[in-house]
């Protein structure tokens, strides 16, 4: 894949890097994606903190919500859940 | 000697002049670890804390590695830092030495050189802060306690130039000048505050927009993490660029001190090259031998000169080839060794910059004052007259000389 | 004496011989001297044979380096007067002693012939004035009556900014003393 990046005189200085991992979607990695079965859930966030990438995010109305646009399908939310209510789906 | 109207002589060594101005400065943090001949920077500093003659916040660290990780995270934050050290304690800060460059972060170190063990030696060579030449610092050369002084005040100005934005390291040589008293005319305290003024940042585009190059919470920045081979190399460009900029910088800089201190440095200090046949290069306090020397030399009708090379990164190059143009022998001092190199550091770095000369001098490296050998006015003689004898012949018996070892 | 006169302590590691130098650079300075002051380099050896150095002058210092032919050698303890000490003597060069031997014997035990010689017993004055045999100040009152390097005064002034209460009126007391008593043998 080659995309045009910039010359070094158009970088801030500093060693700022070119993009922050906002912008480096990691969806794409990964054979499979967790499926949450919210009605097993018992909101106790241990999944939000294990996440290594924070793509699960508590929501307002109190469950964890997974943004896929980040998710590099580890699995470590789906071991570490207490009430194994998360399962690692394979990919379509 | 006449004191200046409003400056005050003092007479200290080299460390306590250092400390002097540093406590003038009065940046926001010092954190350092003592180590001879470094330690008295130190401990005057913390007599200044203890006291409450600044409002420096003083971090007492474990180890050199922490002192300037420390100096990084507080310059990152926009304070100013300051630390010191020597010998091994540079060895061990080398790792972050490179960061703070790359960071563009302008921390203030003074070096008291010393040679690097084995066997444990804690007297003056340049080993130390040759084995920093190319962490992209700037690097600044004293000759006396006055020197060391002055450019502890102006290193600020320098690092923190918009253009810049890099360490300075001050180097002073162990013992001979750190542990020396000598006149020193200090300026009064008002004058420092109002010449190093407040720290400059750097603007630049953020992931949060465009913000102060320093770690805000209201304007976040990432600086430093993972770079992949894809750009890596263009945010070296940027240090490259850094350098060449201070360059023209630290002139700017020096003009300005000359106007409140009544002192003129250069980038490099000729003297009485103009007619010269022979000539000696070199670092720091060793100059003032050699100066006193030409003067001795010239009596006796020896066309003598010498050059000190204050600022040694970045390499005043163009400054260099016009201050030696015409000179037909050339001796190169390094107080260092850089082993398996066809010579020392400096040796290396001047005659890469006559290479392409219409008018290539005979190059000829004189080693020296390893592990604190004295090297005085007999000695310094001798390399005239064997750089003379060189001269003469129209080439060097030998291009790499130790001079003073026992043979 | 050349345009830079250069001075030579020699004592024993604790009997404040750096200080000595410190204090007559610091005289120096007062006098609107350049000046240059250092021990021998080092790790502190208490007991040990050291030496310390200053320098002064009318003119700028810019020398560098180690004080190898003295004009002026100053030995601060009795035992040290080996003929080390007069290592590096010029003719013309001078030597002051704590001493209670006769300036004869002194040029004997340190096999310079030719040395003028000042002597002073230093440490019997110091035990009588200070009641410890430490003899840095006594013999910078010594040293500035055989070379006039900085006036008395001047000394005075310095050496009584180094110290307070009783041990200042006690160090001025025998610097006089010492500038008195110390005679040319």
């Amino acid at each position: 894949m080659s995309v045009d990046k910039p010359s070094w005189r158009e970088l801030p200085p500093g060693a700022i890097p070119y993009l922050s991992s906002a912008e480096y979607e990691t969806g794409d990695w990964g054979v499979s994606n967790p499926s949450i079965d919210l009605s097993r859930c018992t909101r106790c966030t241990l999944c939000h903190f294990y996440c290594p990438e924070g793509a699960i995010r508590m929501g307002e109305d109190g469950y964890p919500h997974v943004d896929l646009r980040y998710c590099k399908g580890c699995g470590v939310c789906a071991e570490e859940c207490p009430v194994k209510c998360i399962r690692m789906v394979a990919k379509a | 000697m006449k004191v200046p109207e409003k400056q005050i002589l003092m007479g200290l060594n080299g460390d306590e002049a250092a400390a002097y101005a540093v406590k003038q400065v009065n940046p926001d943090v010092v954190a350092a670890y003592p180590i001879t001949p470094q330690t008295i920077i130190v401990e005057r500093f913390s007599e200044y804390v203890a006291d409450g003659l600044v409002d420096t916040e003083f971090i007492s660290v474990e180890s050199e590695h922490s002192a300037l990780s420390c100096c990084v995270g507080a310059a990152a934050a926009g304070g100013r830092a300051f630390t010191a050290t020597a010998a091994n304690g540079l060895a061990l800060m080398w790792e972050i030495t490179y960061i703070a460059s790359a960071l563009r972060l302008p921390i203030v170190m003074a070096v008291a050189n010393r040679a690097l063990s084995a066997p444990i030696n804690i007297h003056n060579d340049h080993s130390d802060a040759m084995g920093a030449r190319d962490s992209g610092w700037i690097q600044i050369w004293c000759e006396n306690s006055q020197e060391v002084y002055d450019a502890c005040i102006e290193a600020w100005r320098m690092g923190e130039h918009p253009d810049v934005q890099l360490p300075v390291m001050v180097n002073l040589d162990g013992f001979t000048l750190s542990h020396t008293l000598e006149n020193v005319l200090t300026l009064p305290d008002e004058v420092v505050q109002e010449f190093v003024g407040e720290r400059n940042f750097m603007r630049v585009r953020g992931h949060m927009g465009e913000a102060e190059f320093r770690l805000d919470p209201e304007r976040p920045l990432t600086i430093g993490p993972l770079d992949l081979p894809d750009f890596y190399y263009e945010h070296k460009l940027h240090q490259v660029e850094a350098l060449k900029a201070a360059l023209k910088a630290i002139p700017t800089v020096d003009e300005e001190y000359w106007e409140v201190s009544g002192r003129k440095y250069e980038l490099i200090h000729p003297y009485r090259l103009e007619d010269a046949e022979i000539a000696l290069i070199g670092l720091g306090s060793t100059m003032g031998t050699v100066m006193h020397v030409v003067d001795e030399l010239r009596e006796e009708g020896v066309k003598a000169g010498a050059l000190k090379l204050r600022i040694f990164r970045p390499f005043p190059e163009e400054a260099l080839k016009e201050a030696l143009r015409g000179i037909p022998a050339i001796g190169v001092l390094d107080r260092a060794i850089s082993f398996g190199a066809p010579g020392g550091p400096l040796y290396m770095e001047v005659k890469t910059i006559l290479y392409e000369e219409d008018d290539r001098p005979i190059v000829v490296n004189y080693i020296h004052g390893l592990g604190g050998r004295d090297t005085p006015p007999d000695l310094i003689r001798s390399i005239y007259k064997n750089l003379d004898q060189a001269r003469v012949r129209g080439r060097a018996e030998e291009r790499v000389v130790y001079a003073g070892v026992r043979g | 004496m050349g345009e830079i006169v250069e001075v030579r302590f020699h004592g024993r590691g604790g009997q404040g011989v750096w200080t000595a130098s410190l204090l007559l650079a610091q005289a120096g300075l007062r006098e609107k001297k350049y000046v240059q002051s250092f021990p021998a380099f080092g790790p502190e050896r208490s007991g040990a044979p050291v030496t310390a150095y200053t320098r002064m002058s009318e003119r700028p210092i810019r020398i560098h380096s180690g004080i190898y032919n003295p004009d002026v050698v100053v030995v601060v303890d009795p035992t040290l007067l080996t003929p080390e000490v007069a290592e590096g003597a010029k003719p013309e060069s001078k030597l002051v002693a704590n001493t209670t031997l006769r300036g004869r014997e002194v040029r004997g035990r340190v096999k310079a012939e030719g040395l003028e010689t000042w002597i002073l017993d230093a440490s019997s004055m110091a035990m009588k004035i200070l009641g410890r045999p430490i003899t840095n100040t006594a013999m910078l009152g010594a040293l500035i009556r055989a070379v006039e390097l900085v006036k008395l005064e001047t000394l005075l002034e310095v050496a009584g900014e180094r110290f307070t209460g009783r041990l200042k009126e006690q160090n001025l007391q025998l610097i006089r003393a010492a500038y008195e008593e110390v005679v040319r043998e």
